[in-house]
């Protein structure tokens, strides 16, 4: 649990972050709550040459409203997302994922920003943010650039910053009117998720007008399930929604680990995707 | 004899302990420095099984910060191979045990070089500067093949894989009793492997005193008197020159029971450099390389009488040794040997253990060591006979358990248990469970075809534990005894201070010997001090595993301080100018039957030895008792549990609804002590049940290495537990104690998953294998489901 030497810098500033990282290079690497980037450090998985810090760069935590979008700092840590009234009331499905997150201590450690940038499939909020069409943005070199949830999540914790990007909020739209649902499946409580399913449902006349349904830890990326999606609009009973849900696993690929195999991870996004969307639109 | 006045046996003292650690005034091993210490990093096999063409340190010696660099062949000289002293056969296989590989590496984890530098830092980065060519073997994993003609050998020159084969058969043939049986049930069970977790990881620290040749050796170890003339015996310091030192013991739950490399390294680095080093593990580390727990095939086989009752038992064992024998490794399926029969008459007992090296981290004792093993075994076949018969399972085992008037019963396996009532036990289980609404419960679920089902899982054990009296280890060829020393000294002000050879490492002794001593000597209870775990100031001792400390340790407190009150009664009766005979003593004070002005306290005999102007003729100064106690059997510890557990059969996730513990451990020191020794050893035997294993891939690799793939239940993962007790004092000691270390684990892990099956059985499941993971529960469910369609 010694982890290998590297330099350090700490920014005072978003500009001062850019620059450190763009002088780092591909070798850089930003250092937010440390929930995930130390345990790499002293597992010896991740020898960057430089750690980044940017907890002390002012302006990145915090929720404010601009007009029908919420913005979260990056730096907002996990308690503060769960606890503020602003993503309480816009945004339940944030909050509501959120306190599912590791334990306590991570929570008052860890950021938003931290672990969206992390890209870890088996990550929460990676499927959250993509179930409320949020948008990220980055400042780079170049100035700022906005990247829709959809295009973030490349691969296996790779997202589509650019190594000399930061990420500084995150965008939230209003997903007033919708019911919400995060389901999480875990053996521990302190352990990911085997799977987890992120719902949002709007209904119209006792039916699912909309329903949008991501999924954690079912591929190298964050998913949304879309042809369940589509079969989901217009269920009306818990039975229709239990069909559409049974197309929750189609175009997957999940890993094999040492908590489950690809098969029962399917097996789970089905059963799940039923669970949330019945309990998101009060159904359950 | 004396009266003693039990004010403070049977109290709930909050522990005398917890103040340091709650504060943070502790002193782990790793938190202790000397001036010009060195640290020690080491370089540890990828590889489950390759000879080693070559170790090249030097490239090491070239980082900053690096002082030395060893290969095996370096240290090779001065070490000799690490000892394992339960040789359980005549013709058991012992392989070489080098503390640093020399030509081949036997599991992933293996050290092979040592790096020494001046921190903790520079010694982890040099170690990556170390070549090692490694020509792969092999890698022997699979019990069963590991044992078949042809097999890759783990030590290629020992021929074998085998390690030995230890047989028990005892009252009738089993085949006879199986031939007159009217139904018997055969089951395969897999103990998988356990990491234990300490809070606190390993660590060594060794200071040596060149001048001199005196080296103190720093471990967080549970035994630091059987380490010192083992470590003295590898490294060839003599005895009396190395001083062990246990301070501060962040739990070992049997892990911590070992002789292990790193302290013998430590020791030769050391004296190699002349210099102070330390080493301390990394929790990834220590999943290679403590040593593990468990890791069993159990064949067992019951054959009864169509009205339930038990005729015979019959057992077959692998025992997955890992790649070397550590100290005890070879004993711990024989410490179950005995207890497979649980606590249940028979006429047939037919037992035998295969011993079978792997390339796996070695196993030895871990909490329960073979008896939780044996209980599951037992209590599992249980309730499938039970189910075999359409019989309830509590009503089976009353059938055929030993009543409480037929105590002392000397049951199949030869054991003689002193004391024990099952039937109260189990009564009360049943009465705080709600037994028969749960069972009603379960009932209405099953027919409306609920999609979560309810189980209800039983558990009666008992145990063999107070280890243990020295001729019957002799008897298994152990190589040591197991006796306990305690002395007792009453200091010139009156105050008293117990050494013990116990070795606390969270259980509380310091709490209760200060209540034994208390009691049996009428001073307060903050008047006493306990000293142990150094070897320098608590020089004879045995240790703390196997639930041994208070039926072998705390009674050796209980009988050095009568031995103080007996010769405080000469004093007194010499001062008082009176007969022994004509004198009482209560509350500490010595007093003349008929003039109770005539009195001494204990404190004024103290200072009255200490200034020695007037004791009788020919009585020596000072008022010190020694005593060295082998018991004469063994503690037998039982109980009932109950289980209630939900199953949602969509996910397979198992929850536990409710538990109760109702367990018999005797008289009781300090209820709050054993209540939190039942909520840790339940909470380790459900994570077997339903959370831990230690996972490898076909090559040998460690997949579960780490906390995130191993996964240790919290608070928040664990029911609140109903615990209660009954109390049928041992008859086979003074204070009528019996142990309780490892009583929870042993009956829980049973109780969590006959309660799984229990509730699956309706829909056609017989078993889950352990750890019952949801994706292990739903194959089951779809195996049967696809059985039955």
């Amino acid at each position: 649990m010694i982890p290998p030497a590297f330099d350090y810098a700490r920014p005072g500033s978003i500009e001062e972050a850019v620059r450190a990282l763009a002088d780092g290079g591909e070798d850089a690497k930003v250092l937010a709550g440390g929930q995930s980037l130390l345990p790499l450090l002293r597992m010896r998985l991740a020898f960057p040459e430089l750690v980044v810090d940017v907890g002390r760069v002012p302006g990145l935590s915090g929720v404010r409203e601009d007009g029908d979008t919420l913005v979260i700092g990056a730096m907002t840590t996990h308690h503060d997302v769960i606890h503020d009234p602003l993503v309480r009331r816009h945004a339940g499905l944030l909050a509501a994922a959120t306190a599912t997150v590791a334990d306590p201590a991570v929570r008052h450690r860890g950021t938003l920003g931290g672990s969206l940038a992390h890209a870890d499939p088996a990550g929460d909020l990676p499927a959250v943010v993509l179930a409320l069409d949020a948008e990220l943005v980055a400042q780079g070199p170049g100035g700022r650039r906005v990247i829709p949830a959809r295009e973030f999540f490349v691969d296996y914790l790779q997202s589509a910053l650019a190594p000399d990007e930061l990420l500084t909020e995150v965008r939230v739209p209003k997903a007033d009117g919708w019911g919400f649902h995060y389901e999480k499946f875990h053996r521990v409580a302190q352990s990911w998720a085997i799977v987890g399913v992120a719902a949002l449902v709007r209904r119209d006349d006792g039916h699912i007008a909309e329903a949008r349904v991501a999924l954690t830890n079912m591929g190298a990326t964050p998913l949304r399930a879309h042809a369940a999606e589509e079969a989901l609009a217009g269920a009306g009973d818990a039975e229709a929604v239990a069909r559409a849900a049974q197309e929750a696993a189609d175009g997957t690929h999940p890993a094999q680990d040492t908590s489950a195999s690809p098969e029962y991870r399917a097996h789970l996004a089905r059963v799940l995707t039923g669970r949330a969307v019945l309990t998101a639109a009060g159904m359950g | 004899m004396t009266e003693t006045v039990a004010r403070e046996v049977g109290r709930a003292r909050p522990r005398k302990e917890d103040a340091h650690l709650l504060t943070g005034q502790t002193s782990w091993t790793d938190n202790i420095t000397a001036s010009g210490l060195l640290h020690i990093a080491l370089l540890r096999s990828p590889m489950a099984h390759a000879r080693l063409t070559r170790v090249d340190v030097s490239p090491a010696l070239e980082r900053p910060g690096v002082v030395a660099a060893f290969s095996g062949a370096d240290l090779a000289d001065g070490l000799s191979s690490m000892p394992c002293v339960w040789p359980v056969t005549e013709d058991i296989v012992m392989p070489d045990h080098p503390p640093l590989a020399v030509d081949e590496v036997r599991h992933a984890g293996d050290p092979v070089a040592v790096v020494v530098a001046r921190d903790r830092y520079a010694a982890a980065d040099a170690l990556e500067a170390i070549e090692v060519d490694y020509d792969p073997l092999p890698p022997v994993l699979d019990l069963e093949s590991a044992l078949a003609d042809g097999s890759p050998l783990v030590h290629s020159d020992k021929g074998t894989n085998r390690c030995y084969t230890w047989p028990l058969k005892t009252g009738e043939d089993f085949d006879a009793v199986r031939a007159r049986a009217e139904v018997s049930v055969r089951r395969r069970y897999h103990q998988q492997r356990l990491i234990p977790n300490a809070m606190e990881p390993r660590a060594v620290v060794v200071t040596p005193v060149a001048a001199s040749g005196e080296y103190t050796l720093y471990s967080s170890t549970q035994i630091p008197h059987i380490l010192r003339v083992l470590l003295a015996m590898v490294t060839g310091i003599p005895e009396h020159k190395l001083r062990v030192i246990a301070p501060d013991v962040g739990g070992g739950f049997g892990s911590k029971l070992q002789v292990y490399a790193e302290e013998a390294l430590a020791l030769a680095v050391a004296r190699r450099l002349g210099r102070p080093v330390k080493w301390t593990e990394s929790r990834s580390e220590g999943f290679l390389t403590t040593h593990h727990g468990r890791g069993m095939i159990q064949d067992i086989e019951i054959a009864a009488k169509s009205d339930g009752t038990l005729l015979g038992l019959k057992v077959d064992l692998l025992a997955d040794m890992g790649a070397y024998l550590m100290l005890i490794t070879p004993g711990i399926p024989l410490l179950g040997a005995f207890m497979y029969p649980g606590i249940y008459k028979m006429d047939a007992y037919d037992f035998t253990c295969t011993g079978v090296f792997t390339n796996r981290t070695p196993t030895d004792a871990y909490r329960g060591a073979g008896r939780p093993e044996a209980t599951f075994a037992i209590e599992r076949t249980m309730d499938e006979l039970a189910a075999e018969l359409g019989m309830d399972p509590v009503e089976l085992r009353r059938r055929n358990w030993i009543r409480h008037e037929e105590f002392p019963y000397t049951a199949i396996a030869g054991l003689t248990y002193d004391s024990g009532n099952y039937e109260a036990a189990t009564a009360r289980a049943l009465e705080l469970f709600d037994y028969d609404k749960l069972r009603a419960e379960q009932a209405d679920r099953n027919a409306r075809g609920d999609t979560v089902r309810l189980g209800i899982g039983v558990s009666t054990y008992t145990e063999m534990c107070g280890l243990a009296p020295s001729r019957i280890l002799r008897d298994l060829r152990y190589a040591a005894g197991g006796w306990e020393a305690a002395t007792v000294r009453v200091l010139p002000t009156g105050k008293v201070e117990v050494v013990t050879g116990t070795s606390p490492h969270g259980q509380g002794h310091v709490t209760c010997w200060s209540q034994i001593a208390a009691d049996v000597l009428g001073v307060p209870f903050e008047d006493v001090e306990v000293v142990h775990g150094d070897t320098k100031a608590a020089p004879q001792g045995m240790d703390t595993y196997g639930s041994r400390s208070l039926v072998v340790g705390g009674l050796a407190v209980h009988h050095a301080a009568n031995k103080v009150v007996d010769k405080a009664r000469k004093v007194a009766a010499h001062l008082l100018e009176a007969s022994e005979q004509d004198l009482e003593f209560t509350g500490g004070v010595f007093s003349v039957k008929g003039s109770p002005e005539a009195r001494r306290t204990l404190q004024e005999i103290a200072f009255e030895t200490f200034s020695s102007h007037d004791l009788p003729d020919g009585m020596e100064p000072t008022i010190n008792a020694e005593h060295v106690l082998d018991p004469d059997t063994f503690s037998y510890p039982h109980g009932t549990h109950l289980c209630a557990v939900e199953v949602d059969t969509e996910t397979g996730q198992s929850r536990i609804r409710s538990y109760v513990s109702v367990d018999d451990v005797g008289k009781v020191i300090n209820p709050m002590i054993v209540e939190g020794q039942v909520h840790g050893g339940l909470a380790q035997g459900i994570a077997q049940a339903l959370f831990e294993e230690a996972v490898y891939d076909d090559e040998g690799n460690l997949l579960s290495g780490t906390m995130a793939d191993y996964l240790v239940p919290s608070a928040a993962d664990l029911p609140e537990f109903v615990t209660d007790r009954t109390e049928t004092p041992a008859t086979s000691n003074a204070l009528g104690v019996k142990g309780v270390g490892e009583a929870g684990t042993i009956a829980s892990t049973p109780a969590v998953v006959n309660a799984i099956v229990d509730a699956l059985r309706p829909l056609g499941v017989q078993d889950v294998p352990m750890p019952c993971t949801p994706e292990r529960v739903w194959r089951a469910l779809r195996s049967a489901q696809e059985a039955r369609s």
